[in-house]
């Protein structure tokens, strides 16, 4: 019984990691497509803030979340130092807004702590956990939880 | 999975074009259209399907696939006359039929009486085919092998014996079928040792010599213990075109045995009769088919492809577009003359490039015969379920769709057509006391209008009953009671979230939650569905969808920051406007006057909040739009770009619709630019309208 | 030896079927789905060496296929096999009277079909 307990904690994942307003964030390496650098986008009509417009990569029209407003602060100032990472959860491709991609990192499952529940806030919705790493905090953060940012009403529901 | 799992799956997608082709010719034999091929290929189809299940062991199928061919064998015979009663049977068969091969095709079965009715009266019509059969039973016992009988008596002498002697001497008629009287001798040369010597005392002198017919005949001994059967086996392509006895080879032979005669001519006594009835209509089954096979017959050369594959070609002609679009203008910036080769070879390539674009979306269209095809069926049960008399009309079912769309479409016209019958049309009796049929008429019809796809579901019913519509609406809060809709708008509010004016709920409709998720349906599609009333002669939905895929003309526009793309299909004309022309109407809404009539103004900028926009739309350009629901509108934008075509790109899957935006594109600059959907922005201006006034009315308690 | 067999049916799943045991056994198929598709085929493939066909079939049946076969003097002694079911007896005569040389009977046995295929063709 520990053995398998053992087992499923030593399975290792990889993390991307990434800056946003000083934090450090990492998301599965598994729902990352590429990063690229920042474009400006073109804005949708009556979209919510975090939501910066859609850009063309390669042919395909994306949408792309500000982290930093959908995380409950303000908008980001962007300039050409910025990154846009694009993130594939299974059923939308779409762009995140960054200051800057750190590193790569693998965890094993163990080593990720649940996040202390001591109050919701903006930001409770999309952490799946923390890990600490060489003294660094890194906040883990759903994508799915982040594609759904982009859902009509009818989805928000069913999810 | 393995060859035979494969073989199977592909056996129950065969089943799904046989059952269509057997549905379609019955609804021709219903009304009164079939002809002697109609019927074959309801018979074919049958017969097929009934083979293939006989193939994989599923017998609840094959066992009533039987009874169904019976009939239709009867009826393609001319034994049995196809009258209306006959039909309605059949029609109910084929529905009968398509629940077996769905329940085999899920790995269930059905109960053991499963539409017993259905079963008794396929008996009962084929009741006429009983004798038949029993007398095509007779000969095929009779067919050579009356020995058998005598075996039971002699157990010993014939099983278990020394061996056999054969006597065999083929007639013409063995060659003419290209039977070879050595293959045989072969075979029975491998169950044992055979001595084989031949008789040629019957060949006639050369100049009676008939090539085609045979003289020579052979006695072969076996000495093999094996048993009759399998010296029968041997001759079993054969055995009534030839002399055959056979006969056992024992130590002692304790009873003389008849020597029985075999008659050289097959016994064919028992067959005329039988087979006379099958060969007259047979022939003419004969004469019809080879003479004059239709057209529509010839089988049409198919591929299976993935959807993958044609995806990524999509996608690549749809980059070649843009890449010769960018081109395009390039060459114009860069001042050469559109007369120079250059200019012609790029006029030819952007020439080239529209056929192969049209030609690459031909391959994911389908035609939206394959969901109407259910149709028919429905309409059926939902007949017999309300007890109203029900006569669909399907239109335009070759018209092409997208086969993502096509998938997509079933739900929402199926929930259309519940309603149709179930609320729009009335009792036969009801129909009659208004001066109608009594059979009420369902409409189905898809056709191509201005780019897009137009289906309607229309009922020759009692319409929308407007009064009830209002006081549901305002019982349920979505209005105030003291609010003026028009007609229109009226209509439009059955579309409402949890809205039902159905008095019980029906088994049928369901709960009435319906018009509300089919309208999400549709626009989740891209599209929009609008209703349009007669109270008394019926109701109308008209559904408009997009293709999916396609290279839109339009016109790009500046409005405020940012480019947007008008699609040419709704342009009427574009003007600059006087500040004296523009009216502001009621509270929120103005009006352009444009030559003699009064068209609403729509600030595009103050719409869709788009930074940097012209507040006054005498700074800038109006262009005058048809829309589908409402007749025409002034767009006011900032300035006219140009005209180019544009591939449409779908954001949807990776956002979700916008109300008043059909897709986006990517300009020659490589930035995105959206399309604006006409319709969209008349419903989202009404929609904003509408809320303001409601939120007048909820903090004044007064109207506009 | 494997022989070069034409398979005439108009239902795909019987075609397939016959691809899979035929092919099992060694033996080449060339396919057609009518009759008429399968003169055509047999014009352009002399090297078949056996037929077997279906009767039910559009355009043109199997008992009209049969005859034109026959008919027709490069494949007038190819052998002809017709895939019947056990309660046509009447058809299966007609077949023959057409000019079948054996049949098999549906559903078929893998086995049957080839020690068939043996019985007609060397």
């Amino acid at each position: 019984m520990s053995e398998m307990h053992n087992t499923i904690n030593e399975a290792r994942q990889q993390f991307i990691t990434f800056l946003s307003d000083d934090q450090e964030y990492g998301a599965n390496i598994m729902a990352i497509r590429e990063i690229r650098g920042w474009t400006e986008t073109t804005p949708l009509p009556h979209a919510p803030a975090y939501v910066r417009g859609v850009i063309n990569l390669r042919g395909v029209v994306l949408p792309v979340i500000d982290l930093k407003a959908r995380l409950g602060r303000e908008l980001t100032a962007t300039n050409p130092k910025h990154v846009i990472i694009v993130v594939d959860d299974g059923s939308r491709t779409f762009g995140v807004l960054v200051d800057a991609v750190s590193d790569i990192l693998t965890a094993r499952a163990g080593e990720i702590q649940q996040t202390p529940d001591l109050a919701r806030d903006a930001q409770s919705d999309f952490v799946e956990g923390i890990v600490v790493m060489e003294q660094r905090m890194v906040t883990l953060l759903s994508m799915k939880m982040l594609a759904l940012s982009f859902a009509g009403p009818a989805e928000a529901e069913a999810a | 999975m393995d060859s035979i799992e494969v073989i199977k799956q592909g056996y129950f997608q065969e089943c799904e074009e046989l059952l269509l082709a057997m549905e379609e010719g019955l609804i021709a034999m219903d009304s009164g259209e079939a002809d002697a091929e109609t019927i074959n290929a309801v018979f074919r189809a049958v017969h097929s399907i009934k083979g293939g299940g006989g193939a994989f062991g599923l017998t609840q199928l094959v066992g009533f696939a039987h009874g169904f061919e019976t009939v239709l064998d009867n009826i393609r015979s001319g034994s049995l006359s196809p009258d209306p009663d006959c039909v309605k049977i059949l029609l109910r068969a084929g529905d009968v039929l398509a629940d077996y091969v769905n329940a085999a095709r899920g790995g269930r079965a059905l109960a053991g009486d499963y539409a017993a009715d259905v079963v008794d009266g396929l008996a009962a019509l084929a009741g006429g085919g009983a004798e038949e059969e029993e007398l095509q039973e007779d000969p095929f016992t009779n067919m050579g092998f009356t020995p058998v009988t005598l075996d039971i008596d002699e157990p010993q002498a014939d099983t278990r014996s020394g061996g056999w002697r054969i006597w065999f001497k083929p007639s013409g008629r063995l060659y003419a079928k290209a039977n070879e009287p050595l293959l045989i001798l072969r075979e029975l040369a491998s169950l044992g040792p055979t001595e084989v010597t031949s008789d040629i005392s019957q060949i006639p002198p050369l100049d009676a010599f008939d090539p085609d017919d045979s003289h020579v005949g052979w006695t072969i001994v076996l000495n093999a213990d094996v048993p009759r059967e399998r010296v029968e086996e041997a001759f079993e392509f054969v055995h009534d075109d030839c002399e055959l006895d056979i006969q056992p080879i024992t130590a002692a032979v304790p009873e003389p045995l008849p020597f029985d005669e075999i008659p050289s001519s097959p016994p064919a006594a028992t067959t005329p009769t039988v087979s006379a009835a099958v060969e007259l209509s047979a022939k003419s089954d004969a004469a019809a088919a080879p003479g004059a096979p239709s057209p529509a017959d010839a089988p049409k050369q198919t591929i299976r492809v993935d959807l993958d594959k044609v995806d990524r070609l999509v996608n690549l002609v749809g980059e070649l577009v843009i890449t010769q679009a960018m081109l395009s203008q390039s060459v114009s910036e860069s001042g050469l003359a559109r007369t120079s080769t250059v200019g012609n070879g790029l006029a030819e390539l952007e020439h080239l490039l529209r056929e192969l674009q049209e030609g690459v979306m031909a391959i994911r269209t389908q035609p939206v015969k394959s969901v109407f095809q259910r149709m028919p069926r429905l309409v059926r049960e939902l007949s017999a379920q309300t007890q109203k008399q029900v006569h669909l009309v399907l239109e335009g079912e070759t018209t092409e769709v997208d086969k993502t769309v096509i998938e997509k479409l079933g739900e929402p016209l199926t929930h259309m057509i519940r309603n149709a019958v179930d609320h729009g049309l009335e009792a036969p009796d009801d129909r009659v006391a208004a001066g109608k049929p009594a059979e009420g008429t369902v409409k189905l019809s898809a056709e191509h209008r201005g780019g897009r796809i137009v289906i309607e579901v229309s009922d020759d019913g009692r319409g929308i009953n407007r009064t009830r519509v209002r006081e549901k609406a305002v019982e349920k809060g979505l209005i105030p009671a003291s609010a003026v809709l028009s007609d229109e708008e009226l209509d439009n509010l059955i579309f409402k979230p949890g809205f039902s004016t159905a008095g019980q709920v029906s088994n049928i409709s369901g709960r009435g939650v319906g018009m509300d998720v089919v309208r999400r349906s549709i626009m989740d599609l891209g599209g929009r569905i609008v209703i349009s009333s007669n109270p008394g002669s019926g109701s109308r939905f008209s559904l408009t969808l997009p293709l999916t895929l396609a290279v839109l003309d339009g016109m790009v526009v500046a409005v405020g920051e940012q480019t947007f793309v008008l699609p040419l299909t709704h342009i009427v004309e574009s003007l600059k406007p006087r500040e004296q022309d523009i009216q502001p109407f009621g509270r929120d809404r103005t009006l352009l006057k444009v030559r003699d009539t009064y068209v609403p103004l729509v600030n595009v900028g103050a719409l869709l909040g788009v930074a940097g926009a012209d507040a006054d739309p005498w700074c800038g350009v109006v262009i005058l739009v048809e829309s589908e629901g409402c007749g025409r509108l002034a767009l006011a934008v900032d300035q006219i770009l140009g005209q180019r075509q544009v591939v449409i790109k779908s954001f949807e899957t990776n956002y979700r619709n916008i109300e008043g935006i059909a897709a986006a594109t990517i300009l020659g600059d490589g930035r995105v630019a959206l399309i604006l959907d006409v319709d969209g922005i008349v419903s989202r201006c009404r929609r904003q309208v509408g809320e303001s006034n409601v939120q007048e009315i909820a903090a004044t308690g007064t109207g506009p | 030896m494997g022989k070069t067999i034409l398979t005439v049916d108009d239902s795909r799943t019987m075609r397939n079927m016959l691809m899979l045991a035929l092919t099992g056994a060694g033996h080449t198929v060339v396919q057609a789905d009518d009759g008429q598709h399968g003169v055509e085929v047999l014009a352009q493939h002399p090297d078949v060496e056996v037929i077997i066909t279906d009767i039910n079939m559009p355009r043109m049946d199997g008992y009209a296929f049969i005859e034109a076969v026959r008919r027709e003097p490069g494949t007038r002694t190819t052998p002809i096999l017709v895939l019947t079911t056990e309660s046509e007896p009447a058809k299966k005569q007609r077949a023959r009277d057409a000019g079948a040389t054996g049949w098999i009977v549906k559903p078929f046995d893998t086995e049957k079909l080839v020690a068939a295929v043996r019985r007609v063709a060397p």
